[in-house]
């Protein structure tokens, strides 16, 4: 199995009264509360904690992107995994990802990717995700009803420039592009691993497997959550006639390790509890736009008396306690033999063969997040990375220039000597 | 009250229904936010001196085909399809909130498409300094209260039928206000600013007064636009939808300027 260490990048000093005094995390949040001065010490201790995670032996990094979020500072996971790209060697960089409909041309995307990939020595992996409502069509007035079309446009023109030798003319709906001919160009041939992160709705999950992509269902709720869609993707697969390699599912989880499970009840309560009751204070008004969803999404939640489902649960989930959010299953804690048991049973049960771990959340501090990180890469992570291993090729994973090929970072004095 | 009859004009490919019920010269109405998933009280009133046609606009109850329409041209000439094929060229037109943006729009676009025009609460232009509550922040049980000012007028026509399936129901007011966001998102400003001085026939602007998404200062917007004679009136105890709220006196404001003006060019 795969284990990524995934960031989100929270903002870790919202005040005590966000949630009663504020009107929402995302969108419409307080630009007040933002202290750049503050934010300076997160990137850097957030940049410390994912080069940590790739140093001791993470299979890959992962980061994401949003808009005017409190809990999310990265608009551009791009830079990020551009600045990652540098502080690793071996890990994948996994960017997932890229909000296709938002970027105009989105040859963009294709550019910066390609960029990642030549920097890294062919170790990228692009995620294409449509984007939360939040961040396309509040955030970045994306138009509701056209973003898919957009998306799936854009998902067209940037493969198309990966593959295509010759520069060719591209006329789309929305995009028209006279010479699409894109410098640099990636390193992995044909083009980078496509992983999809996405909400479930049925179109993508047989999208995803008619182009043989890996399908991430990405929620802060979950087995529970990930359980119907990772059901439904499954079903797509067998009506697709593919295999039911679970290398081709990634599956998100909130994990906190302790020494044991009395200090990970300790040392995590706090964070966890910031996360649940302070990042997902979201006005639930943002939780959906008109044509967002599709017509058979929607259909599906009204015959299931779901009003709202997907990311329109983010706007209810109240202020949990940490025993609520351990017995819902939205975090995974305990000492590392009760944490790895859980995940084992989780990834077996699901059939996931990428598992992306989220180590630091909430206001978590960076000593706490790498100790984390460091017990479970001690000792968590061998009692599960070698879950399905034997029994399947893992067939979208990056494929990195040979080791003695690549280069690492010089120093300023190293070259100049 | 016996229903409307009921055609189809195609537009794109796809049926787009018209209502149609009285007698006389043709009144075209575009409804608002929502379409008209029924007959409403507002058309049947309006039908005692007049014959209403009500097309619906791809996308809303009764019509398909948004999904095909990207661009304000787009929806320009599916509107101007749809109008003419309903028989409206030449007739009064009236219009309401984003079946306002499409009127008025029309009527610059095409000068002879209209002869008068009524506009309720358009939308179409946008103002940074007083915005509005925007309808599409809002989730579909709280959308009533945002658009109407009267819960049982509002239920009245929107509230699902006891004999329609629910589900098929919802699908079509989701589908609607899909399409409403597909013409207005993210702001409502469809740029008829520029267009607004072509529209010289005689226009009504009516507005409920306790509408909170699009402001009464519009009202002054459109008549600072407007290059003919223009007259504002205000429908007391209404919303954004004062055609749903308060029918009686939305009808009687829409006839009594029709009879005012009538003679006019």
């Amino acid at each position: 199995m795969k284990v990524l260490w995934f960031h989100l990048m929270p903002y870790t000093e919202l005040p005590d009264d966000f949630r009663d005094n504020h009107h929402s995390v995302w969108v419409d949040i307080d630009s007040r509360l933002f202290d750049p001065q503050r934010a300076h010490r997160m990137y850097n201790d957030f940049f410390d904690e994912l080069e940590f995670a790739a140093e001791v032996g993470f299979d890959g990094v992962c980061v994401n992107e949003h808009h005017n979020n409190g809990y999310g500072l990265m608009p551009s996971p791009n830079l990020i995994g551009s600045a990652l790209a540098r502080a690793t060697q071996d890990a994948a960089i996994l960017i997932l990802g890229n909000s296709l409909g938002l970027y105009n041309p989105p040859l963009r995307v294709a550019e910066e990717m390609a960029m990642i990939d030549c920097i890294s020595g062919g170790r990228m992996i692009a995620g294409f995700p449509i984007g939360t409502p939040m961040d396309t069509c509040f955030a970045y007035g994306q138009n509701p009803s056209t973003l898919r079309q957009r998306y799936l446009e854009a998902h067209d023109v940037i493969m198309r420039a990966w593959r295509e030798e010759d520069v060719f003319p591209f006329n789309g709906r929305f995009n028209q592009l006279r010479y699409v001919n894109i410098w640099p160009r990636p390193v992995q041939k044909p083009h980078p691993p496509v992983w999809i992160p996405g909400g479930g709705a049925n179109e993508t999950l047989r999208w995803c497997v008619d182009n043989d992509y890996v399908f991430c269902a990405l929620s802060y709720f979950g087995y529970d959550a990930a359980q119907g869609v990772l059901g439904a993707y499954r079903r797509e697969i067998d009506a697709g006639g593919k295999e039911q390699n679970p290398f081709r599912s990634g599956y998100l989880q909130f994990v906190g390790v302790g020494e044991t499970r009395a200090e990970a009840e300790r040392i995590y309560r706090e964070p966890a509890e910031y996360f649940y009751a302070r990042c997902l204070h979201l006005f639930p008004g943002f939780t959906d736009a008109p044509g967002y969803r599709t017509e058979s999404t929607i259909r599906r939640q009204l015959q299931a008396s779901r009003p709202g489902g997907g990311v329109a649960a983010l706007g209810t989930t109240g202020a949990p306690t940490l025993e609520d959010i351990v017995e819902r299953g939205y975090l995974v804690l305990g000492e590392p033999d009760e944490v790895a048991e859980r995940l084992r049973e989780i990834a077996r049960d699901l059939n996931v063969g990428n598992l992306m771990t989220l180590l630091q959340f909430g206001n978590m501090d960076r000593d706490t997040a790498n100790h984390n990180t460091r017990l479970f890469a001690e000792r968590v992570m061998p009692q599960i990375a070698d879950l399905f291993e034997d029994e399947w090729e893992h067939c979208w994973w990056p494929s990195p220039m040979p080791r003695p090929e690549r280069t690492a970072p010089q120093s300023v004095r190293a070259v100049a000597v | 009250m016996s229903g409307p009859k009921e055609r189809s004009v195609e537009v794109n490919g796809h049926a787009c229904r018209v209502w149609e019920k009285g007698d006389g010269d043709p009144l075209g109405v575009l409804p608002g936010i929502g379409g008209a998933p029924r007959w409403t009280p507002f058309l049947e009133m309006l039908s005692a001196t007049r014959r209403v046609v009500a097309p619906s606009l791809p996308g809303f109850p009764g019509a398909l085909g948004h999904d095909a329409l990207d661009s304000h041209l787009d929806w320009m000439i599916a509107a101007h399809e749809l109008l003419a094929g309903a028989g409206l060229e030449g007739a009064d037109l009236v219009g309401v909130s984003v079946g306002g943006a499409v009127a008025a729009d029309v009527a610059a676009i095409w000068p002879t498409l209209a002869r008068r025009l009524v506009l309720i609460s358009p939308y179409g232009l946008f103002d940074e300094d007083d915005t509005g509550v925007d309808p599409f922040a809002v989730r579909p049980p709280d959308i009533g209260r945002c658009l109407s000012a009267d819960a049982d007028a509002y239920d009245g026509v929107f509230g699902v039928p006891e004999d329609e399936d629910r589900v098929e129901w919802l699908v079509t007011l989701a589908r609607a206000q899909e399409a409403a966001a597909r013409i207005l998102w993210p702001l409502g400003d469809t740029r008829l600013a520029r267009r607004l001085h072509r529209i010289r026939i005689p226009t009504l602007l009516l507005w409920g007064d306790r509408d909170r998404v699009v402001p009464r200062s519009y009202a002054d917007r459109f008549v600072a636009g407007l290059g003919g004679e223009t007259r504002i009136e205000i429908i007391p105890d209404a919303g954004h939808l004062a055609d749903i709220d308060r029918p009686a006196a939305t009808a009687g404001a829409v006839r009594e300027f029709l009879d005012r003006t009538n003679g006019s060019p």
